[in-house]
């Protein structure tokens, strides 16, 4: 017992003075990590602080603890907004849409790009494929909008042979809307999301494919059987990292393309909080809307995170 | 029967590998056509894009939807302001990431633990568009360039993915180096950023690309500020007025000018999308390595 306490004694003031030997030793890492964790605060952690104007009634010439607080009510104000529901709806409709195509359109693309055995036009098509990617928002908007003008590609080809009577006015038609939206991006991302794929493809052991060929399997069979079930621990992963981000599910299409024809299927979440908080100045609404938005993308990785834990997949966390 | 067997799947191979060159000439179109439409109606004479139908080639060739694009003084503002947040922006925010990527990935660093996941946590939890604002606006950051760059100069994504290339690097080299006395900015300097030039090539380029084509910002906290313009906002800005006057051709007419809207349009957008299709082919390599090593994984 005795020797125990002093040695427990002996290693307390030992392990502070190892601290402090080991903190002279890296000032750089102290110093430079006291200076980030400043930034951190001031960007990252004092917009969350922020969320508190959500309770009050905010008023920009005022402190931020000298405002009026009223609880709840911007919430129920929120809750009662008409346009809220149909912009949250709206947001996770084009959200999971675009969920969907993604994986289907990158898996396929980089399973199609994966049988391409001249390297020359596999590398051809790979490098045109995630130029879109690097295009901003605004220029691919623009684009969207040329190609489906009355004048556009699309409407001459249903017009020339599909025989459309008359062009289509697509932003005109509330049916369309989330369609363009998924479509856009999958134009834009899918060369861009399949990298990961082909990257993972490369590292499949060529032995399968071997003995594949050994019992006469077809080019197909061996993609489906093989190729496809290799994927999966990639396919999951970004699966979590993507349902996180359903909520954000795009903004300049439905910023600019978005009327009032339309407004109804192309108003978003992000769009509405700008309509609201920065527009009509009611801070308080738009940062409840923020909040709203935040918790429920926050439950989703959550979620998602707690399935994979039980299947025995990767996990982020 | 076996023969049979085989030629069945030899025949499935064949319908196989015509579905495959359908689906890449397909593919590589519907990825071209837009951006060569949009070249060809750049160079085109505004007026003949209104009466003839342009594909690939321009019907009457002009350079003029440039001229009329350099004469704006939005544009000329705007490029001015896109270069330099785009310099300025990807230099700080490689320094900053790099330092922090450094720290974390130190065995001995104090507070590695609870250093990291201050910054993770970022990732899942952020302010929001109102709050952000409100703290900017109280730091005097709206109607400023510094905007443009301070704000997103630390990223806890670009972070990580230079930590997990900096993480593969033996930590003997580091070691070496402490028992020849260097301290550790000495080791992050001359040891281990030679050694990072892939993954940070990779993050210069994720962040250059961001901030060229970046317009939010601008209209969030510079609008009242003529001079603080980006290019993707002007363009934007020529988006939104042309969706508004769609269709007026007599209008055009009669205004007497064969620059229209659509051709000033193509002419921006060709500029603004250049400089990026320029460099994309030599950082190519460096983006795909930087991709699947950095990986994505916390």
């Amino acid at each position: 017992m005795a020797t125990n306490s002093v040695n427990i004694e002996e290693l307390k003031p030992h392990k502070k003075v190892k601290f402090w030997a080991e903190a002279k030793r890296q000032p750089f890492l102290l110093i430079s990590s006291a200076l980030l964790l400043l930034y951190g605060i001031i960007f990252y952690y004092l917009p969350v602080v922020g969320w508190l104007t959500a309770f009050q009634d905010y008023k920009p010439a005022k402190g931020l603890l000298d405002q009026q607080w009223v609880g709840f009510d911007k919430f129920v104000k929120l809750f009662e907004n008409e346009t809220f529901f149909l912009a949250f709806r709206n947001t996770l409709c084009m959200g999971v849409i675009n969920l969907v195509f993604h994986f289907i359109t990158a898996i396929g693309f980089a399973l199609l790009l994966n049988e391409v055995r001249i390297f020359i036009v596999k590398k051809f098509v790979q490098t045109i494929s995630y130029m879109p990617h690097f295009l901003s928002w605004i220029i691919v908007t623009a684009i969207v909008r040329d190609v489906l003008s009355a004048d556009g590609i699309v409407n001459e080809f249903l017009m020339k042979i599909c025989g459309n009577p008359q062009a289509i006015d697509f932003f005109a038609e509330k049916a369309y809307f989330w369609w363009i939206v998924a479509f856009t991006n999958v134009w834009k991302e899918t060369g861009w999301n399949a990298i990961i794929y082909l990257a993972a493809i490369t590292a499949i052991d060529p032995c399968l494919y071997e003995a594949a060929d050994m019992d006469g399997a077809s080019r197909f069979q061996k993609m489906r059987y093989i190729t496809l079930p290799s994927l999966r621990p990639t396919i999951m992963i970004l699966l979590l990292i993507n349902i996180g981000n359903v909520l954000n599910a795009g903004f300049e299409l439905q910023y600019i393309l978005g009327n009032d024809v339309i407004s109804d299927v192309s108003k978003i979440l992000d769009v509405f909080i700008l309509d609201w908080g920065i527009s009509q100045f009611d801070f308080s609404l738009g940062t409840a809307a923020g909040i709203f938005k935040s918790v429920i993308a926050l439950i989703l990785v959550c979620t998602g995170n707690f399935i994979a834990k039980k299947t025995g997949d990767e996990r982020l966390f | 029967m076996k023969t049979k067997m085989k030629r069945q799947i030899h025949a499935g191979d064949v319908i196989f590998e015509i579905f495959l060159i359908l689906f890449l000439v397909i593919f590589v179109f519907v990825t071209l056509y837009p951006l060569i439409n949009t070249l060809a109606i750049s160079f085109n004479d505004g007026f003949d894009t209104v009466t003839h139908r342009i594909h690939f080639i321009p019907h009457q060739f002009t350079t003029d939807n440039y001229k009329a694009v350099f004469a704006k003084e939005g544009y000329r503002i705007g490029a001015v302001n896109t270069v330099a947040r785009t310099v300025f922006g990807t230099l700080i925010s490689l320094a900053v990431n790099a330092v922090l990527a450094f720290v974390i990935s130190r065995k001995r660093f104090l507070f590695k633990k609870s250093f990291s996941l201050f910054w993770v946590i970022t990732m899942y939890v952020n302010g929001g568009l109102i709050p952000t604002f409100i703290v900017f606006q109280k730091l005097h950051l709206t109607n400023n360039f510094l905007v443009y760059i301070i704000p997103g100069a630390a990223s806890a994504f670009n972070m990580l993915v230079i930590r997990n290339y900096m993480n593969g690097i033996p930590d003997s080299l580091e070691e070496s180096a402490q028992i020849d006395g260097a301290g550790y900015f000495k080791i992050f300097y001359s040891i281990i950023s030679p050694l990072c030039k892939p993954v940070y090539a990779t993050i210069a380029l994720f962040v250059a690309v961001y901030q060229w084509n970046s317009w939010f910002d601008a209209m969030l906290y510079n609008k009242m500020k003529d001079n603080l313009t980006v290019l993707q906002y002007e363009l934007m800005k020529q988006l939104e007025t042309a969706m508004k006057s769609a269709g007026s051709v007599e209008g055009l007419k009669n205004s007497g000018t064969s620059i229209t809207p659509t051709s000033i349009r193509a002419a921006a957008t060709i500029c603004t999308m250049v400089p990026i299709l320029f460099i994309y082919p030599f950082l190519q390599r460096y983006f795909v390595t930087g991709l699947t090593i950095g990986g994505v994984k916390e």
